[in-house]
C-alpha cells in the first residue's frame, strides 16, 4: 500500500487538488463519454453478423466497467493533458504529476511508460515527458479549463503525419487521411475517431490531430469549412468497408474531428491521430470557484 | 456465423481441425499472457537451446498486457497482434502452442506456421477488457517480471473466455478475406 501526501495547489482561480485530476482519471478510465457511447450503440444497430455481435460486446464491457468501476480497457493510455489556464503552470504540472501517480495506485490504471531504449517500465505512469501536458494561455477565466485524454498506443501506433505541397490542397489532405486509415485496417480497434490536424508545423499539426479528439462527436467545428470537409472524410473512410474490429461494414469511423491553424505560404502539414472505440476523455473547469468535472 | 466451441485445459489436434474461420471459441483452462518483449526473451533462450520456465505446448497464448492490481487482475483485453507477427511462427513451430489468441488479424508469415502445426488465431474484441478480467478466475503463475507488469508473462486461469472469434485456422483460410469474397 503506497501513502501519498496530496497537496492542494493554485489552479485557476480557484484552489485545484491532485486529488482532482486522480477523481477526473478514474471517472475518465472506467466511463464513457455519453456521445461516445451513444455513436456505438447506433453502430451496432446498423450492423450484422459479427460485426455486430462484438459491438454488443464491446457495450457490454462499457456497462460491466462502469459498473464496477474498472478501467473499460486495459491499455490505460498514455495521457494527455491540455491545460488553457491564466498562471501558476508550474503548480498544475504539479497537481498533474502527483494525481497521475495516485491514480496509477488507486483507480488503478496500467503502467505504460517506458524508456524508448532500455524499455525498462518507471512503474507510476511518470517519466521523462510524460505525462504529456500542452499549456495554452487563457485570458478569459470563464474558459479556464483541463482536458485529459487518455491515449492507447494500438491507435496511436497507425497514427501518421506528413508535409504535402500546397498545390496538394483539399484532395491531398482526403487522399493521405483516408489511406491512413485504410492502412490502419483492424489494427487501431475500430470503430475508430479520426482526429485530423490541417496547418501550422509538422508538430502543431500533430498537436491538433489530438486535440481535435477532445471535441464532443455531437459538437460542430467553430470553422464551417472544417466541419464539411469532417462529413465528406467520414463518408469516404466508411465506405472502406474495414468495419467493427475489422469485420466488415458500414461503420468504420464514429466521427472526424478536424482542428486548422494558419501554415508557412510553402507548406501544408497534415496530420492524422486515429483513436480507438474507447475515446476516453474528460474536462475539468472552474466554474463559480468550484471545479468540476465535465464530459 | 459459425459454431460455438468451449475447450477446456490442453488443445489437441482434432479440436483444432474441426473449428474454421467464424466459429466462436470459448476457453476454460489457462491462458499465457505474451506480448512484444515475452516473445523476444522466449525466442532468445530457444534458440539457445534453453527451456522456457513454463509449458506452451497444446496451450494458448493470449496477446495481452493485462492491469493487475492486488494479485487480481482487472482489465484485460488483447493487444495488436501484428506487432508479433515477425515473432509468432517460430514460436508456434518451437513451442508446439495451439491457440494464439489477440487482435486486429496476424500476417501470411503466422498463417502458414499455423497449418504446418496445426493450430489457430483467434480475436476477443479488442478494449473489453474489464469483461474479459471477469473470466479470469485467477494467476497461477508469473514469469519475467523483470520486463514490467505489461510485458510479463502471466499465467490466468479462466473460465469461459470469449467469444474469441476464429479469424485464422489451421486450413490455412482467414475470416477478413472470406468475408471479402462472401464465403460467410
Amino acid at each position: 500500500m503506497a501513502f501519498y501526501n496530496l497537496s492542494a495547489y493554485e489552479i485557476f482561480d480557484v484552489q485545484m487538488r491532485a486529488e482532482d485530476i486522480v477523481e477526473a482519471l478514474r471517472i475518465m478510465e472506467t466511463d464513457l463519454p455519453p456521445d461516445v457511447e451513444a455513436a456505438l450503440a447506433r453502430c451496432r444497430d446498423e450492423e450484422e453478423g459479427i460485426s455486430r455481435e462484438v459491438l454488443g460486446t464491446i457495450l457490454e464491457n462499457v456497462r460491466v466497467a462502469r459498473e464496477l468501476g474498472v478501467p473499460i480497457c486495459q491499455d490505460t493510455g498514455s495521457l494527455v493533458f491540455f491545460v488553457e489556464a491564466k498562471g501558476s503552470w508550474s503548480a498544475i504540472c504539479r497537481a498533474i504529476r502527483e494525481g497521475v501517480a495516485v491514480a496509477t495506485e488507486s483507480v488503478p490504471l496500467r503502467a505504460n511508460i517506458v524508456n524508448p531504449f532500455s524499455r525498462r517500465n518507471t512503474g507510476n505512469n511518470l517519466g521523462r515527458g510524460n505525462p504529456m501536458i500542452h499549456i495554452e494561455a487563457c485570458t478569459d477565466p470563464e474558459m479556464e479549463r483541463v482536458g485529459i485524454l487518455a491515449k492507447g498506443a494500438g491507435s496511436e501506433n497507425v497514427s501518421a503525419a506528413t508535409m504535402l505541397d500546397p498545390d496538394q490542397s483539399v484532395a491531398g489532405i482526403k487522399e493521405f487521411v483516408v489511406e491512413a486509415v485504410r492502412k490502419a485496417g483492424a489494427k487501431p480497434c475500430p470503430p475508430i475517431i479520426v482526429g485530423v490536424g490541417v496547418g501550422g508545423s509538422l508538430d502543431e499539426a500533430a498537436l491538433l490531430s489530438k486535440r481535435a479528439l477532445m471535441r464532443r462527436l455531437d459538437e460542430p467545428p467553430e470553422d464551417p469549412f472544417a466541419g464539411a470537409l469532417e462529413a465528406a472524410l467520414l463518408k469516404e473512410i466508411n465506405s472502406l468497408g474495414i468495419g467493427p474490429m475489422g469485420f466488415g461494414g458500414r461503420n468504420t469511423a464514429l466521427g472526424v474531428r478536424l482542428e486548422t491553424a494558419d501554415c508557412h505560404t510553402a507548406s501544408l502539414p497534415v496530420a492524422v491521430s486515429i483513436q480507438c472505440w474507447a475515446l476516453r476523455r474528460i474536462f475539468l473547469e472552474a466554474e463559480g470557484g468550484m471545479v468540476k468535472i465535465a464530459r | 456465423m459459425g459454431n460455438a466451441y468451449t475447450l477446456r485445459g490442453r488443445i489437441g489436434e482434432e479440436e483444432v481441425k474441426r473449428l474454421k474461420v467464424g466459429d466462436a471459441v470459448f476457453i476454460t483452462g489457462e491462458l499465457f499472457t505474451m506480448r512484444d518483449q515475452a516473445h523476444l526473451r522466449a525466442l532468445e533462450i530457444l534458440r539457445g537451446g534453453g527451456a522456457l520456465p513454463f509449458d506452451l505446448h497444446g496451450g494458448v497464448i493470449y496477446h495481452c498486457g493485462p492491469l493487475v492490481k492486488g494479485g487480481k487482475v482487472v482489465s484485460a483485453g488483447p493487444t495488436t497482434s501484428m506487432r508479433m507477427e515477425k515473432s509468432e511462427a517460430e514460436i508456434i513451430a518451437r513451442t508446439g502452442v495451439r491457440c494464439i489468441i489477440g487482435k486486429g488479424g496476424m500476417g501470411a508469415s503466422t498463417l502458414s506456421a499455423l497449418s504446418r502445426h496445426c493450430a489457430f488465431y483467434a480475436e476477443y474484441p479488442g478494449g473489453a477488457g474489464a469483461l474479459a478480467a471477469k473470466s479470469v478466475v485467477g494467476i497461477r503463475g508469473t514469469y519475467w517480471l523483470d520486463l514490467g507488469d505489461p510485458e510479463a508473462v502471466w499465467e490466468l486461469e479462466v473460465e469461459n473466455f470469449g467469444p474469441c472469434f476464429v479469424t485464422m485456422d489451421s486450413q490455412g483460410m482467414t475470416l477478413r478475406e472470406s468475408l471479402r469474397k462472401g464465403k460467410i
